[in-house]
């Protein structure tokens, strides 16, 4: 449904995106990774023809960004990071306005219109201006601006950005219920946001592509080597207990977590295929402290995305 | 075309929904009603003095309606940097111009649906005046040819104006810098002709051309020159052209 090759973004100066290339199946929900700054925006803004890339090609349901960008629009229905909405106008004056310049008519365009507002739960404010509304009301707006002309690419900038936590769970169950129909691209950096509703991730940084694979896959890949949480309670300092924990046979890294007086936190990583908990369990023993704490760290998301970009800033 | 009539009837709401409309038409309506009375008291006057024997044959159009028609050209070059110095940088600085950008719409259909919807707001303006020239009906006979062809040079050249200010408003996020440097850019445009009191070379000649209040003088005479219609509606084309243009770049310069 989407296809990016190589699309570069370059100002002078600056390159904001280089040599990306994706693809998105029909239908699916694919979340767009990345640190702030990282151009997430700047791609989406290329595929919804807001801009053109400086190299690359972009295809929207077979449609080139750069030859038939009319065609592309006609397709994609966009919500911005900051809904574009006008203040002065009343909520259904304003879906009647978007969908008209979608290409909407007549009874097609209050049917929609009804419709989309249902689907969004703005239907009871649709008489209110709205500058009137709150920051979830406006966000359901800025979406059922996005579906009105039932497009079959929805791209999402942050759409769950300034939310609080209830109205971020009613539009990420929202945006669950549109997959199917539409084929999604969203942008966050809420990690555990991409987990609930993706399907894929793909994940940039500093302008560059770094991994793009579904969640479990990114999950199980980054899990070669095992993370164990351990507590040790002890009068001694922590550095002694360190060295000792770093002697383990099988331990390639420990890394000290928390120090307070009579208890250390450290998480230990070791070799690829080594199970270590015996050993470092039997190794606090036999010192004569007292082990509090000795558990498997699973990697969450957050880690993997904090793992894959940090070795691109450092590369 | 009816991408157009959508973007022009949504700037005409946003007109008439904020106090903007109401605003300007208070102003006009003072001001022109004050220039009005003014030209009706010395055309009093003057008639007295006609009554004792002085001065030549009195005529309505020649003493009110004239002046009257001049003077609203001079009240526009205020309002009008103030209508148009929304049209795109509101937009801009609110995001919705993305909306308008990624809708399947053409880039010369939005230039031209504000600008259209600017020149609505104008002609509203402009009714005010047919009010106060009516009242002249009212008490006499003046010839309604002259009237007809000064609205259509008025609107022509507001046109002029409402293109300039609309390419000006895109080149910028702020609106207040979008009325200024319209104001200038229009006071100029107004004034180019001063040159021919003391110069006439050729650059003079080109500048006072470009001047336009050189083009008004006949359409308030009740004269329609197509040379002056010409000059009117490719200053239109070309303001609408450049704004196309510069909305493109936009996108070009991110």
């Amino acid at each position: 449904m989407i296809k990016v090759e190589g699309i570069s973004k370059r100002y002078p100066g600056q390159t904001a995106v280089d040599n990306i290339s994706f693809e998105v199946e029909k239908g699916q929900i694919v979340g767009f990774l990345g640190p702030n700054g990282a151009g997430k925006t700047t791609t989406m803004r290329i595929l919804t023809c807001f801009m053109p890339p400086t190299a690359g090609t972009a295809h929207v349901a077979g449609f080139d960004v750069l030859a038939a960008p009319l065609e592309v629009k006609r397709r994609i229905g966009y919500l911005p990071e900051t809904p574009p909405l006008y203040p002065e106008m009343e909520v259904a004056e304003y879906l009647q306005f978007v969908g008209k310049l979608k290409g909407l008519g007549g009874d097609q365009l209050r049917k929609r219109v009804a419709e989309v507002s249902e689907k969004c739960n703005v239907a009871d404010v649709s008489k209110k201006l709205v500058s009137k509304l709150s920051k979830g009301y406006k966000q359901r707006v800025g979406l059922a601006q996005a579906i009105i002309h039932n497009p079959d690419v929805l791209i999402l900038d942050e759409p769950t950005s300034g939310l609080d936590p209830k109205q971020i769970h009613e539009t990420r169950d929202l945006i669950k219920g549109l997959a199917g129909e539409h084929t999604i691209i969203l942008s966050t950096h809420i990690l555990p946001e991409v987990e609930q509703i993706c399907e894929r991730v793909v994940i940039i940084s500093r302008g560059k592509l770094v991994a793009t694979d579904t969640v479990e896959n990114l999950k199980n890949r980054m899990h070669g080597s095992h993370v164990i949480g351990l507590t040790v309670e002890t009068e001694i300092d922590c550095r002694p207990v360190q060295e000792k924990l770093e002697r383990v046979a099988g331990v390639s890294r420990v890394i000290l977590k928390e120090s307070f007086t009579g208890s250390h936190s450290f998480e230990i990583e070791s070799l690829q295929g080594r199970r270590v908990q015996a050993d470092l369990a039997r190794a606090v023993v036999e010192a004569g402290w007292n082990l509090t704490e000795l558990r498997q760290v699973s990697l969450s998301l957050e880690e993997v995305f904090l793992q894959l970009t940090a070795t691109e800033a450092a590369a | 075309m009816k991408n157009i009539l959508t973007i022009c009837q949504k700037e005409i709401k946003s007109y008439f929904v904020s106090p903007i409309a109401y605003a300007l038409m208070a102003i006009y309506a003072i001001v022109s009603g004050f220039f009005s009375y003014v030209a009706v008291g010395y055309f009093l006057d003057r008639s007295i003095g006609a009554m004792a024997g002085r001065g030549g044959p009195m005529d309505v159009n020649e003493w009110v309606i004239r002046p009257v028609i001049m003077n609203v050209g001079v009240i526009s070059l205020f309002l009008i940097p103030m209508i148009t110095m929304r049209l795109f940088a509101e937009e801009k600085r609110s995001g919705t111009l993305e909306l308008l950008i990624t809708s399947p719409v053409r880039d010369y259909e939005i230039v031209v649906g504000k600008w259209l919807g600017a020149l609505a707001m104008y002609t509203c303006i402009l009714a005010l005046t047919a009010v106060n020239l009516s009242v002249l009906f009212l008490f006499g006979s003046p010839d309604w040819r002259p009237i007809a062809t000064g609205f259509a040079g008025m609107l022509l050249q507001g046109g002029c104006l409402l293109a300039v200010g609309t390419f000006i408003s895109n080149t910028t996020k702020n609106q207040i810098m979008a009325g200024a440097m319209t104001f200038g850019v229009s006071l100029l445009m107004w004034t180019f002709d001063w040159f021919t009191g003391f110069k006439s070379d050729a650059w003079a000649k080109v500048l006072a051309y470009l001047s336009l209040t050189a083009h008004f003088e006949s359409f308030s005479k009740g004269v329609i020159d197509s040379k002056d219609v010409i000059f009117y509606v490719s200053v239109i084309v070309l303001g609408l052209f450049l704004t196309t243009r510069s909305l493109e770049s936009l996108r070009w310069r991110g």
